[in-house]
């Protein structure tokens, strides 16, 4: 998978999730809409990617991904 | 001339439902109050003379034939005109009527002599019918048609011959324009004798403002509108009742067939989404499903470099399960995958989607939903509980402000426009918000209160500036919000939308909308009573399109537009079965009836009725297959009804990612551009060929019924089912109708659904249960389909996609009435006539500063790549913005669009692509290639890049 792309992708998510003002509770629904809309496969990459180091992701999507 | 087999009852049918009695020929009638008498004589089986009324058209009182005696009257009253009263004693039918009524035929025939051999109206002309009735041969007062005859013939309009010489003046056709279009095209010009019928200034109708609907052609009761097809093939001899094709309005349309050929198209006056009306596209453009090139023989090859080799059926299917076993021996079951169509019917998707389910053990299954209205789908379920439009179409008759987001419903959804017009014309407000000035902004007899022309990108920002200012004005209906919603969601939701940053004056310098025209537009809306919202894919095509759509959402339950008739959040769906195809389980994370694999419950159902193992985890979506493709792990594709080369983003990101895979499948009726990447071509079959069902916008379930024989031999349903049964998943299905009962055993919505119930009502709303055994046309009323309505806070995030020095101008993309879609079907029509390329809009001042002038070869750069398209110079566009449509291959429109996409749902940002415009000389060699490819056939075995 483009890590690019879903590093992207998942910064996106979490722009939305950013309003919910408990942090906690934004990171578990970046996670939640990554398990219930991202094939494993994409999920594998991303947390792998974050694994790696995961820059450039913003800290929302990373704490997000590291809930999965 | 209306349908063979229409019941036409002379005036349109009463509101009223109060009964009123009277005697009508000494038999006792009862019907609405303000039902004609024509009407309720109909009604009542007494047929009354007519030429000037025909059911569509309100009562015109011209012809005089129509004459009825009313006891106690005076005079004799024109039938047509005349109100049913209670008591009332009418007889239809009597010497001096007869007399009368001769006298009037006569004067007709005095200018239209009765010569019908060889009138392609003949045995449905309803002069002919009315002389015949009356024993008229010749008239007194003939002169042989001398006034009226040898006026040349208006053969301009592809599909419908004007010819003067057979015109009676009865001005239907004028009406027919004014009344059911709406467009004002034609009059009568003249008078006495030298009355005529003129389009648009005495133009040609090809040239005039006609836009070629249609109702003129069927409102005409002679022959002098007539369509070319059936002056060429003679009068249809049945008619078949079916749905369209084309867009997401989803009219009832009637096949009416001679031997084994569709000789015309006539709208059903039944036909509850469209009232009996039809567009250029549904009514005229059928032509595509006999065209000599859709392909009759399925096709294999090793690669894609090499010609096609037709096969048989027995083959292609042996074939491909061959080769999905084989890759998903090699690369796992996950390697492989399949697409819903939504031009395909609802038994057909749910077909596909349970063949990549259960026969191939994957959830790697998606609809071309995904790049147009997905974000409509996950952003009504999170806030109302349903992924679908709220209201039927009728609703709008009952809207006092009506507010248009991203769609322009004259071109892409005509026939609910002209519903919509109608309603304006009453008196409704109308609000457009759109970066381009569509045809609503300002059309005969309307004009937009506001037109909130905002920069491509910021619709977030303006629709939280409309709710700022209903918030902050005390304009919310604070009582429905906290009695139907989630109060925390909505009091945060207050707080949040209060801040002065969402203000319009805090983002006027964003989106472009005066912050004066903004407020305006918000006490507009808030002030309704009722206000509707209808939107299109300018709200879902976007990286926050999933955001607007819960923004509007918002807006609605704020201001406690939801729950009745005259209000509501409507969708606009692109093509015909966009609702159907989400409904259908086509999404990779959710079965049928929108629930999520990961439900062990609803899992467990379909195992049960399956008989097999599913998958819990979500499968991929269109772009992350292509993703997967390039990196090795998604190797097979069966695509049922999708041309992803030309309709979706970043075309030389598809067609890397369709080269690189092993075993690519196209099922459609054309070689279309995706299958120059293709290994195997099943060919398709169009509406016209099979049974089934279409969901519209309004949730509208309608039967397709079969008209002609499939011309490649096999239904699209009857493919997948051989293709399971190579695949060694056998289903058994002798008829659609049986795959709807499986689909309403699994679907809560769909539980009430039976092509028997379809057949008794004519159409059916879902939900269709228990609860609502006839259907569901307004949803919401009373609570949410979720139980209490749910606020999301909507922060607008600026898309990355922004004007650069190198990318100066924003491009965003549309629709034209006269093409549909990727153009595979209407580009395979006469409406070339209209529309034969694609073009871009420009703004003078962008323009000018360019060097361009109307016509100029103009290539347009993007960060992905470039094409050449013809410039029209048009203050359409604000300066900085372009637009362009997307409907003919040679443009590779979208070999410059993003794969930005939304945030929730990964449909494409089409409608926000930087681009720098510039002169140049001609268009690039592979667009002159493919142009000539299309005007002189195809070359399937020639990639194109």
């Amino acid at each position: 998978m483009n890590i690019e792309r879903l590093v992207a992708m998942a910064n996106d998510i979490a722009a939305f999730f950013a309003t919910e003002p408990d942090p906690d509770a934004g990171a578990e629904q970046v996670a939640n809409h990554l398990r219930r809309f991202w094939e494993p496969r994409m999920r594998d990459a991303i947390r792998r990617f974050v694994q790696d180091g995961g820059a450039g992701l913003s800290p929302l999507a990373r704490r997000g991904v590291e809930r999965l | 001339m209306y349908s063979i087999d229409h019941n036409d009852l002379g005036t349109p049918a009463a509101a009223s439902i109060e009964p009123v009695t009277l005697e009508i020929d000494d038999s006792p009638v009862t019907v609405p109050a303000g039902t004609s008498i024509m009407r309720a004589a109909a009604l009542a089986g007494r047929r009354i003379p007519k030429l000037c009324a025909t059911d569509t058209l309100r009562a015109f009182g011209s012809c005089r034939l129509c004459l009825v005696e009313i006891e106690g009257g005076r005079g004799f009253p024109a039938s047509c005109t005349t109100e049913v009263a209670g008591g009332m004693k009418v007889r239809t039918d009597s010497a001096r009527l007869q007399q009368l009524r001769r006298g009037v035929v006569e004067l007709y025939v005095s200018d239209h002599p009765l010569d019908c051999a060889g009138c392609p109206a003949e045995g449905h002309c309803e002069l002919q019918d009315a002389a015949a009735n009356l024993g008229i041969e010749s008239s007194r007062y003939s002169n042989g048609g001398a006034t009226q005859r040898g006026f040349a013939k208006d053969a301009s309009n592809p599909y419908f011959v004007f010819d003067s010489d057979l015109c009676i003046v009865c001005s239907r056709c004028v009406r027919a324009c004014d009344e059911v279009q709406g467009t004002l095209a034609l009059t009568i010009e003249g008078r006495g004798f030298g009355s005529r019928v003129s389009a648009s200034q005495h133009q040609p109708f090809l040239e005039s403002e006609c836009v070629s609907c249609g109702a003129c052609v069927e409102a005409c009761p002679t022959a002098a509108l007539m369509e070319k097809s059936q002056i060429a093939l003679g009068a249809p001899a049945r008619a078949v009742t079916t749905t369209c094709g084309y867009c997401g309005v989803g009219c009832s349309l009637k096949a009416e067939v001679k031997d084994a050929t569709v000789v015309r198209m006539v709208p059903n006056r039944s036909g509850t989404a469209n009232k009996g009306h039809a567009c250029v596209k549904g009514r005229f453009a059928f032509g595509y499903a006999t065209h000599a090139d859709r392909v009759r023989r399925p096709m294999i090859r090793e690669r894609i470099t090499d010609p096609w080799r037709e096969v048989s059926w027995d083959e292609a299917i042996g074939h491909t399960a061959a080769e999905f076993r084989r890759i998903q021996r090699m690369h796992g079951p996950d390697a492989v995958g399949g697409i819903t169509s939504s031009r395909c019917t609802n038994e057909e998707t749910f077909l596909v989607q349970k063949l990549v389910r259960a026969a191939l053990g994957t959830n790697n299954v998606d609809t071309c939903a995904r790049v147009c209205h997905s974000p409509t789908g996950y952003g009504l379920k999170h806030t109302l509980g349903e992924s679908a439009g709220t209201q039927a179409f009728t609703s709008v008759m009952k809207a006092d402000v009506i507010v248009v987001i991203g769609a322009n419903p004259t071109d892409g959804h005509p026939v609910f426009a002209s519903q919509l017009k109608r309603r304006l014309r009453q008196g409704a407000k109308l609000i457009v918000i759109d970066p381009r000035m569509i045809d609503l902004v300002r059309t005969p007899h309307i004009e937009a209160a506001a037109h909130l022309q905002l920069r491509p990108g910021t619709n977030v920002a303006v629709i939280n500036a409309l709710a700022h200012v209903v918030v902050t004005e005390g304009l919310a209906n604070d009582a429905y919000a906290e009695a139907r919603c989630e109060q925390d969601s909505y009091r945060n939701w207050k707080a949040f939308i209060a801040d002065a940053r969402h203000s319009p004056e805090a983002t006027e310098a964003t989106t472009g909308v005066p912050a004066a025209l903004l407020r305006a537009a918000a006490r507009i809306y808030a002030a309704g009573p009722n206000s509707a919202i209808y939107y299109g894919l300018g709200v879902t095509e976007h990286s926050q399109g999933t955001t607007m759509v819960m923004g509007i959402a918002n807006l609605a339950m704020a201001t406690g537009n939801l729950g009745r008739e005259g209000v509501g959040v409507s969708p606009l769906r692109g093509q015909n079965n966009v609702q159907g195809s989400c409904d259908m389980g086509s999404f990779p994370h959710e079965f049928s009836g929108y629930r999520h694999v990961s439900d062990s419950a609803t899992r467990g159902l379909f195992e049960a009725a399956w008989n097999v193992n599913l998958a819990s985890e979500p499968g991929l979506r269109i772009p992350n297959m292509f993703e997967a493709a390039l990196d090795g792990s998604f190797r097979g594709l069966y695509i049922q009804g999708e041309d992803f080369v030309q309709s979706d983003p970043n075309t030389n990101h598809v067609i890397a990612a369709l080269s690189a895979m092993e075993c690519v499948v196209v099922q459609d009726l054309f070689l279309i551009e995706t299958a120059r990447y293709a290994h195997v071509f099943l060919p398709g079959s169009s509406f016209l060929e099979k049974d089934g069902t279409f969901t519209n916008a309004e949730r509208r379930i309608s039967r397709v019924r079969k008209v002609m024989e499939p011309i490649a031999g096999l239904a699209d349903w009857e493919v997948t089912m051989r293709l399971a049964q190579a695949l060694g998943h056998p289903m058994h299905y002798a008829h659609p109708s049986e795959i709807m009962d499986e689909i309403a055993r699994l679907t809560p919505t769909f539980r009430g659904v039976s092509y028997e119930k379809l057949d008794r009502l004519g159409s059916i709303q879902w939900p269709c249960n228990d609860a609502a055994p006839d259907g569901t046309p307004t949803m919401h009323v009373g609570s949410f389909v979720r139980g209490k309505g749910k606020f999301y806070l909507t922060e607008y995030v600026a898309t990355s996609e922004r004007s650069t020095s190198r990318f100066p101008l924003l491009l965003t993309t549309g629709r034209v009435l006269y093409q549909y879609n990727v153009g595979t079907q209407t580009r395979r029509t006469a409406n070339l006539a209209w529309q034969a390329e694609d073009r871009l809009e420009i703004h003078p001042d962008d323009a000018e500063s360019r060097g361009i002038v109307d016509g100029d070869w103009v290539g347009v750069t993007s960060r992905t790549g470039d094409t050449v398209l013809r410039a029209i110079v048009s203050r359409r566009m604000r300066p900085g913005v372009v637009y362009t449509t997307f409907h003919f291959p040679e443009s590779g429109v979208n070999v410059v669009t993003t794969e930005n996409s939304d945030w929730a749902t990964n449909c494409p940002e089409y409608k926000v692509t930087a681009v720098e415009v510039v002169k140049v000389e001609q268009p690039e060699a592979w667009q002159v290639r493919i142009r000539a490819e299309r005007s002189t056939g195809f070359s399937p075995a020639m990639p194109s890049a």
